[in-house]
């Protein structure tokens, strides 16, 4: 959807999928007989509403007086000048409508399923990001809207579930599995299959069958695009590193896209490693998965031998997913960009960090990002760059911050 | 010949249609449901579907979902479901086996190995149900080299013109999801399966089996009216589960009963008579 993409020639890093919805070995389309007709009929809509400038003109309508776009880039300097290294950006996708970079997505989706003729919408939600930005504009365009969500993310995540209400959605608690990410997922996917006939599957995330994992990425690669114009009319130069939080991975992939052929920009995902990589306890899909196939496509999956899904743990409800965007993991094979992971522990003390020397308090899921940051700045030279994707605010996490620093609200 | 193809060129002769049961490996324990498996030909299965337990069926409801559940927590992987098979084969050589899962854990095991192993375990035919043709070349290759048929799915949303590439590599039969749904939930209305059985012989020769809320004896038999074969699963998991006690294991009750309401559905199948052909 980007001018990139456009331009990306058959040696670009940035021209897949292919025909099959691959990314090398990854990626794809497995799901039951009675979804496929319905995802090529995507796949056909979404090249159509591609080749087509209205839907362009739309969309940037709705991103620019709706969304709030573009986000600024923030050069950090209190937090640059205490850790005393490469110089911090923040990419301020908190700033969004809704708080987070999710609604870049899904104004991308919500008007691709009315040009499709849908009325209902079903969503999946993990911190809720998603599902408030689902529902929000399911208000917006006046649709029907169904989230699920994990009885346990339920539970972590109560003013988002409120705010989902207040916006007029109907939020499904699963209590299959552990009521988390993976749960809710199979629950929507449960629902689609059963409404195909009137409702639009609204994925989060840059995984799922083909051509989603494609399709959120285009919708979210506005980050990167935005990124490579803020930092040369900051810096005169494309930074030296990005760092993003990875979940299911889709503010990642939104910033590293556009700069997936610039290859003196080192990419580096962070996963949550929970209470550490070799916990047991983490949600760190590629460090510490194997490929599967789960959710409509082969990707790394936090698995056992027998090839059963494993719970993920993570202090974000958001990043708390076995698996991870197809993209991802070749991006990971091919060696392009770099994985590595970050604890609760390490993304508290970033949160806490963050909102001291900034004034910005940032998701929990941005903050293992910032946390990562945090530790490699020291050791760079002050002439370095590091951007940081803020991929969203954290307001929805003081509950569970404050319950960490034993502190009762 | 397959077990699959002489079985259903038999039931052809003899004007019948076939009952297709399912039984969970290893739900609540494998033992149980091995026991199951080898009553359910006395009780008048036709076909078997065995279900290899997955962590996440996204295609399936409630009813089957537990019994996935219960099945991991009693002990199945896929060494043992081919154990379980095997000990069947044992004792009967003629009834076809079809494994009923999801693609991951064949990945897990090695789609060339599982192949293998299933074909000498006594397995006839893979239903994936997250398999679609457009991903099918996993398994073809393997699959035909080790003699095992591939039965793939057709779903009310498969338009005409995609039928030819859903029955290209198709074989044994082919399984009709006569819904828009998971599994266990709505029924399809006559109406429904007398619009679309003609649409898909229109597209393919081989038998048509019909499954997804098939729950009574009388719905079994509007189903062979209509097709050649009926699947039952979720009704019989649910008779299996309100046999368990607190704990959930299984007690005197649990075979007896999956079997007697098996030989019920059955006898409604087989009432039915159809059109001898060769």
């Amino acid at each position: 959807m980007s001018a990139t993409d456009i331009q990306a020639g058959a040696n670009s890093l940035r021209s897949g999928p292919d025909g099959r919805g691959r990314f090398g070995i990854f990626g794809g389309r497995f799901v039951a007989e009675t979804l496929m007709p319905l995802l090529l009929e995507l796949d056909g809509a979404y090249k159509a509403a591609q080749a087509d400038p209205e839907f362009r003109r739309e969309l940037d309508y709705y991103l620019k007086d709706y969304v709030g776009r573009p986000s600024p880039l923030w050069f950090a300097r209190r937090m640059t000048e205490q850790l005393g290294g490469a110089k911090i950006y923040m990419k301020r996708e908190e700033l969004n409508h809704t708080g987070s970079h999710k609604l870049n997505n899904v104004m991308g989706q919500i008007l691709l399923a009315r040009r499709m003729g849908r009325t209902r919408i079903v969503a999946e939600t993990g911190a809720g990001q998603h599902g408030v930005a689902t529902a929000t504009v399911c208000a917006l365009f006046g649709m029907k809207c169904a989230i699920y969500m994990g009885a346990t993310d339920v539970e972590r995540q109560k003013p988002n579930v409120f705010r989902m209400r207040l916006l007029g959605a109907e939020v499904v608690p699963v209590t299959a599995g552990a009521g988390t990410l993976k749960d809710a997922m199979n629950e929507a996917m449960r629902d689609w299959v059963t409404n195909v006939h009137d409702t639009y599957f609204l994925v989060g995330t840059v995984a799922g069958p083909h051509p989603y994992p494609q399709m959120v990425r285009d919708f979210q690669s506005i980050i990167g695009v935005e990124t490579k114009k803020q930092i040369m009319a900051a810096e005169g130069r494309l930074p030296d590193v990005i760092v993003a939080a990875i979940g299911g991975g889709s503010n990642a992939m939104g910033i590293f896209h556009p700069f997936l052929d610039d290859p003196e920009v080192r990419l580096i995902g962070v996963e949550a490693a929970g209470c550490g990589l070799d916990s047991g306890r983490t949600a760190a899909s590629i460090e510490r998965g194997r490929p599967g196939v789960l959710h409509g496509n082969r990707t790394y999956l936090l698995q056992d031998a027998d090839g059963q899904i494993t719970e993920a743990h993570s202090i974000s409800a958001g990043l708390d997913y076995p698996g991870v965007g197809p993209e991802h993991s070749w991006l990971s094979d091919i060696g392009r960009a770099e994985y590595v992971g970050a604890t609760d522990q390490e993304a508290l003390d970033a949160f806490q960090l963050c909102t001291r020397t900034e004034g910005i308090i940032p998701a929990l899921e941005s903050a293992h990002a910032i946390a990562y940051a945090a530790k490699i700045a020291p050791g760079m030279d002050r002439d370095k760059i590091i951007v940081i994707n803020i991929s969203g605010r954290g307001d929805k996490d003081i509950f569970t911050v404050a319950e960490h620093l034993g502190v009762k609200l | 010949m397959s077990r699959i193809a002489r079985r259903f060129a038999t039931l052809r002769q003899q004007g019948r249609g076939a009952l297709i049961p399912y039984v969970e490996a290893c739900d609540p324990d494998f033992d149980t449901s091995l026991a199951i498996l080898r009553g359910m030909p006395g009780a008048g299965a036709d076909l078997i579907e065995v279900g290899v337990p997955f962590s996440d069926p996204s295609a399936d409801g409630p009813t089957i979902q537990k019994a996935a559940l219960r099945g991991l927590k009693g002990g199945s992987t896929m060494k043992r479901v081919l154990e379980m098979v095997a000990a069947f084969r044992a004792g009967d050589n003629e009834t076809p086996i079809i494994l009923m899962g999801y693609t991951n854990p064949i990945e897990a095991y090695g789609p060339e190995r599982f192949c293998v192993d299933a074909k000498a375990a006594g397995v006839d035919g893979l239903i994936v149900v997250d398999m679609p043709p457009e991903e099918a070349d996993l398994l073809a290759g393997p699959a035909a080299a080790a003699g095992l048929d591939i039965i793939r799915l057709v779903a009310p949303t498969t338009p005409d013109d995609r039928l030819p590439v859903v029955f290209n590599g198709a074989s044994g039969f082919v399984y009709y999801v006569s819904i828009t749904g998971v599994t266990g939930t709505r029924t399809a209305s006559t109406d429904e399966l007398a619009h679309a059985l003609p649409r898909l012989r229109r597209a393919t020769d081989l038998p048509i089996a019909i499954g997804f809320g098939i729950r009574t004896p009388d719905l079994a038999a509007n189903a062979v009216r209509a097709a050649d074969a009926a699947v039952v699963a979720s009704a019989l998991l649910n008779t299996l589960e309100g046999t368990l006690d607190a704990d959930g294991k299984a007690t005197a009750r649990t075979v007896p009963a999956v079997l007697e309401q098996l030989r019920g559905l059955a006898d409604a199948v087989h009432a039915v008579s159809k059109a001898v052909t060769k």
